[in-house]
């Protein structure tokens, strides 16, 4: 550690240890098979929905009633709805908002989660009972009765403001990512207490550093393995949040096809259309699966006993 | 024992303070009138909606329509619904057998299902029956409560007609054919919670199993000659189950938010299917007592859990 003298050779030090770890890490990934299929499976997803509508240039609106509810077919290989619209194309379309919402409300939740964890876990003392406390407030909340609740009362005066879609779309990203920071401020926070208590944070202090070059440079990039799988995971975890609201006919409206709006609007053809709410929920299910897949392996390719370690 | 017991009952005292302080605030700041619907309907005077608001006690500040909101509370006066003009209070209790019923009987099953299945994959780590109970268990987790019960219903209402769809409530349970109605009726909204739970619940025995399997009190224990089984239940069980105990007693509020997307899925008239109802009713006063009422499941759960932690390890005392 008293190498770590000059700024300049620390990085020189940290970019020379940093790539064999990760080099490490996605050996140990690459073994995992069953987080190989979830990278796969998740890589078709997400290609799908990208560039699956410009190939794929049936209309999501279409309204045909001549060709309502049909079953799967070459014209409609996933049938059409009660309405006679493609469900392949509103598939491709409603995923892209799906997985959207999954991404940004992950990064709402991880970037709370860091600041509140971050500032509990370096300055300790009654700042960091108190952030905790909040913590634990948040932990006792009713997650999906309260979703439900914020979603109720707001919905109409935020849509009216920022349009029905993107209301809808700032709503829901912003309350699952309040509602799920918690997991992630323990995690850093545990990892903020025993790192800045090292060598090389005393040093990095000595030396004259500002707390948030500390907790940013030195301290994060540390406590980072354990928030890479807890983001992972996040983005599951609001995905199927998203589709359980849409699904209870609280989350988008019936115009934009989320996975989980299109299987609200099959619950009342499922005697006749039961394909309405297969393919949706099988990629609902696919996509949480895959996500889950490879946060475990990510786990298990990031595990601190096996590691490489600089510190 | 007691003295924990008390300090930790405490503790919750503030907790459900403030998560009563946020609910209330959410609704109070939340922008639009409660009584739109009485000041859009031109045959009311301006002097007739004002004397509906102050009846409400809406033309009060925050703070004290909070701590009036809260007594009554404490009360157990929850308020009138706007739709049925009924105390909620009411409303809830009537609801609330069927949503326990299905909830306990679910987590009954899978709690007597997760701890042989769970033991069983730890302790024959790596095997085939192992690796095929984790994946059934991780398909588990990762298929919404939503998507399997409209399978069900498509497998065995619609294809096969095994299972009645809609669950009727109004049957009672009074001779041996209404008993097997009653069960045809429960079978599909119980297992989807089943199927769920028993996958959360069976990775945790799993993992935790695990973990004790390697230390070395296990060692000692088979090198002194007692046989495998015992040395399963009666000492690396024992210290498995003290996390467990505690995850079980946590996850309770999941089941019942799982329970919410089973009702509305079979149409059980419950607790999850009034708050759904409440909500697209703007029946405001059910929708806040139904939330509290969650929160209060959470609360009391997170007690449960410290309670059994410090039962079931008795070093917790010492802090």
């Amino acid at each position: 550690m008293v190498l770590v003298a000059t700024p300049s050779l620390s990085r020189n030090l940290s970019s020379v240890t940093q790539q064999p770890m990760w080099a490490a890490v996605w050996q140990r990934f690459r073994r995992d098979r069953t987080a190989l299929f979830g990278v796969a499976v998740l890589t078709l997803i997400i290609l799908g929905v990208l560039v699956g509508p410009m190939i794929y240039t049936v209309p999501t609106d279409l309204i045909d009633f001549s060709m309502a509810s049909q079953p799967p077919s070459g014209q409609h290989p996933f049938g059409t709805n009660d309405l006679g619209q493609d469900q392949l194309a509103r598939m491709l379309f409603g995923g892209r908002i799906s997985l959207a919402v999954g991404v940004a409300a992950m990064l709402v939740a991880i970037s709370l989660g860091s600041v509140i964890g971050a500032i509990a876990g370096f300055y300790g003392g009654l700042l960091d009972l108190l952030l905790m406390r909040f913590t634990d407030l948040f932990l006792a909340l009713p997650q999906l009765p309260v979703l439900l609740l914020v979603l109720y009362l707001f919905r109409e005066p935020v849509g009216a403001i920022a349009g029905a879609e993107a209301g809808t779309f700032l709503l829901v990203v912003l309350v699952i990512g309040i509602l799920n920071w918690m997991s992630v401020a323990r995690l850093v926070r545990a990892s903020f207490l025993s790192l800045r208590e090292r060598t090389f944070v005393r040093a990095v202090r000595a030396m004259g550093a500002r707390p948030w070059r500390i907790m940013w440079l030195h301290l994060m990039p540390n406590a980072l393995s354990p928030v890479i799988v807890a983001a992972t995971l996040a983005i599951g975890t609001a995905i199927l949040t998203e589709s359980t609201l849409s699904f209870l006919g609280l989350g988008f409206p019936p115009d934009v096809p989320t996975w989980g709006r299109m299987l609200y609007d099959a619950q009342n053809y499922i005697e006749t259309a039961p394909h309405m709410a297969i393919f949706p929920g099988l990629a609902i299910f696919l996509t949480v699966l895959s996500i889950n897949y490879i946060g475990d392996g990510l786990r298990d390719a990031l595990d601190p006993q096996t590691n490489i370690r600089v510190t | 024992m007691p003295q924990y017991l008390f300090k930790r009952i405490l503790i919750s005292v503030p907790t459900l303070l403030a998560i009563s302080l946020v609910i209330f605030l959410i609704l109070a700041l939340a922008p639009g009138d409660p009584l739109a619907e009485i000041a859009n309907n031109p045959s009311i005077s301006e002097t007739v909606r004002e004397n509906i608001r102050r009846s409400y006690g809406l033309d009060q500040p925050i703070h004290i329509r909070y701590v009036k909101w809260l007594w009554a509370l404490l009360h157990g006066d929850l308020g009138y619904s706007f739709n049925s003009r009924s105390p909620v209070i009411g409303l809830i209790l009537q609801r609330l057998p069927t949503t326990l019923s299905v909830v306990g009987v679910a987590y009954g099953i899978s709690i007597l299902l997760a701890f042989p299945l769970g033991i069983i994959s730890a302790i024959r780590r790596h095997s085939i029956l192992d690796q095929s109970l984790t994946t059934v268990a991780f398909i588990g987790i990762s298929l919404p409560p939503f998507f399997t019960g409209l399978l069900f219903i498509i497998v065995f209402s619609v294809q096969l007609g095994w299972f009645p769809f809609i669950y009727d409530s109004t049957l009672r349970v009074n001779d041996w054919a209404s008993f097997i109605a009653q069960m045809r009726q429960s079978m599909m909204p119980i297992t989807v919670l089943v199927l769920f739970q028993t996958a959360v619940l069976m990775r945790f025995i799993r993992s935790s199993m695990t973990e004790q399997l390697s230390q070395n009190y296990v060692r000692t224990a088979y090198a002194k000659g007692l046989p495998g089984l015992l040395v399963t239940i009666r000492h690396v069980l024992r210290n498995a189950l003290i996390p467990v105990v505690t995850l079980i007693a946590l996850d309770v509020p999941t089941v019942f938010t799982g329970a919410l997307i089973t009702e509305q899925v079979f149409r059980i008239p419950g607790m999850g299917a009034l708050l759904i109802d409440s909500i697209f009713r703007n029946d405001t006063p059910v929708v806040l007592a139904i939330t509290i009422v969650y929160a209060l499941l959470v609360v009391v759960f997170n007690l449960v859990a410290d309670m059994l932690y410090a039962v079931l390890d008795p070093r917790v005392q010492l802090r």
